[in-house]
């Protein structure tokens, strides 16, 4: 049972390792190990390509996590009073959300903005005191953003939902009895009990972002994401350089992951404790 | 201000959100898949059923999906239920946590850096290089549905272990006891308590693995090489290559109504004997 157990983590994680030990390869070909460089780091650090990239998905993943964070927290707040049919539906689109996929979100996305946006822009143009000089609406940053924080938001509302419900009512209470105003109520009791989950959403909500490839792959327009950026590369040829982004992406989400984690860990033991 | 008008503000920006992002978008699918295509690509309104009965040209793309999701998904079930089964009732319960968290991690990492390292290790210079030098013949396992379901089970195994890990854990172990002072030895009680008690698990793990298969697009697009692609490879194709939406669109309606009813089916045979199914968070 134990040796079964072995096996299966070390399926898990040798590719990974596989990945991180070829990336300080000093040799460029994957079959021979020849010492140890930071080369590739060095190269992949100093590609304007790269380091593009790496500008788009950081900001995508940030703004997006952000307001998925914002708007789902109070949408999980609200919830709490909401009952019945309305609830139902909410409950519904979010679920939705969660388990339509991924491809099938992109490109829904990509033909409902591209066909919003033809419709739009031949309308700026015409109000736009310089026509030459009227925006056009175009897939990219944006659409990254709003298309992934419609999703992110989702595992939000689920996350924080659940420590909403798990939190001490009787606090509250006790706190608009002793005569606190409702805003007070909410920064001094409701935040510190749902903050954990609220941080751990967060976390989530950016890894996702910063990981995602195949809505971006659809709504991305002329931006190019890391995770693009990675895919266009395999497509052209295996190079050590994949490698050390690939671990260093990796080495990104572990470390969110795990304070993520140990977050609402810390947070469950301090409900049940 | 009223509690009603303070929630419905609340609640405001995650409606609209999903309004415009999520609702509106699929309604479009649905609009577009009965149009036309237009003459330079793209859409083009009509109201036509063409597209739904064309399907069949894409019929190779849903037959390799329809295949290998369903068995992609035994495979996780597989390998994942002893694991499940060590991590929830045999695992030193001072490390339970940590191992539970290093199952759970790979999942919420790149899939796509995680299917390239398979690249790399099914790849010419990987693993068939080594059986060739240990001279057991020389294999070619890049480009394969083999390759394909390593990358799936790869993918997909920590989503698989951890709602029969929670369906495992909550078990009640009097009832194990129970089973052997009345004389089952371990193999009948486990065939008899454990596995029945454990099914809402195993049907919800089933059910996340099954669905996140049928959109599968980067595992066979980077470990089957064009020869084994699934319904989301096709999509990519039409709405990237070949700009035909319209056609697309009901390709994408075809996809989520077939998992739609497969879903539907599967939970009610599973409600049956499983009685319900554990809600289960992934973090």
């Amino acid at each position: 049972m134990r040796f079964y157990a072995i096996a299966v983590y070390l399926f898990l994680y040798i590719p990974i390792g596989v990945i991180a030990v070829f990336s300080f390869n000093a040799g460029r070909y994957a079959a021979q190990l020849q010492g140890f460089s930071t080369q590739w780091y060095g190269k992949a650090l100093s590609n304007p390509f790269v380091m593009e990239a790496l500008q788009t998905s950081a900001t995508v993943a940030a703004v997006s996590a952000t307001l998925a964070t914002i708007a789902g927290t109070l949408a999980a707040l609200a919830l709490q009073g909401v009952t019945g049919k309305p609830r139902m539906i909410f409950d519904a689109l979010l679920y939705i959300a969660v388990m339509v996929p991924g491809i099938v979100i992109g490109i829904s996305t990509l033909i409902a903005l591209v066909t919003l946006f033809d419709w739009l822009n031949p309308m700026i143009a015409a109000f736009w005191p310089v026509a030459e000089s009227a925006p056009k609406l175009q897939m990219g940053k944006g659409s990254l953003i709003a298309a992934h924080g419609m999703f992110t938001m989702a595992l939000v509302v689920i996350i924080v939902r659940a420590r909403v419900a798990g939190m001490d009512r009787s606090l509250i209470e006790a706190s608009a009895d002793l005569g606190a105003t409702p805003l007070g109520t909410f920064r001094q009791v409701t935040l510190p009990q749902i903050f954990p989950a609220i941080l751990a959403g967060f976390l989530l909500a950016f890894t996702f972002s910063f990981d995602d490839f195949i809505i971006a792959f659809f709504v991305a327009g002329s931006e190019t994401t890391l995770p693009i950026y990675v895919f266009s590369s395999i497509r052209r040829g295996v190079t050590p350089e994949i490698n050390a982004i690939g671990t260093m992406v990796l080495t990104v989400s572990l470390l969110i992951l795990v304070v993520a984690q140990s977050i609402l860990q810390r947070g469950r033991r301090a409900q049940t404790g | 201000m009223t509690t009603r008008l303070r929630t419905i503000l609340l609640l405001t920006p995650a409606a609209a959100w999903l309004l415009a992002m999520l609702v509106l978008p699929l309604v479009v699918v649905v609009v577009f898949s009965f149009g036309e295509r237009a003459a330079a690509g793209g859409y083009s309104a009509a109201l036509t059923l063409e597209n739904f009965a064309n399907l069949g040209a894409r019929w190779a793309a849903f037959k390799n999906t329809l295949m290998l999701a369903p068995a992609g998904t035994v495979l996780c079930l597989l390998i994942a239920y002893p694991l499940a089964y060590y991590l929830a009732v045999k695992a030193d319960p001072k490390w339970r946590t940590l191992l539970l968290i290093l199952v759970i991690v790979p999942f919420w990492t790149s899939i796509l850096i995680r299917s390239y390292a398979w690249i790399y290790l099914l790849g010419g210079q990987g693993i068939p290089k080594l059986i060739s030098t240990l001279g057991l013949g020389n294999p070619r396992l890049i480009n394969t549905p083999f390759a394909v379901l390593i990358g799936i089970v790869y993918g997909y195994l920590p989503l698989m272990v951890f709602p029969i890990y929670v369906s495992l854990e909550r078990l009640d172990k009097r009832l194990l006891e129970a089973s052997a002072d009345l004389g089952s030895p371990p193999w009948r009680s486990f065939l008899q308590v454990t596995l029945p008690l454990s099914m809402p698990g195993v049907a919800t793990g089933c059910m996340l693995v099954f669905i996140l298969l049928m959109g599968e697009f980067l595992i066979p697009a980077m470990l089957g090489g064009g020869k084994v692609f699934f319904v989301g490879n096709a999509l990519v194709d039409l709405f990237l290559q070949s700009r035909n939406w319209p056609y697309g669109a009901a390709v994408a309606v075809a996809l989520v109504v077939i998992m739609l009813v497969t879903v539907t089916a599967y939970m009610r045979f599973t409600r049956r004997w499983a009685g319900g199914r554990d809600d289960v968070s992934l973090m």
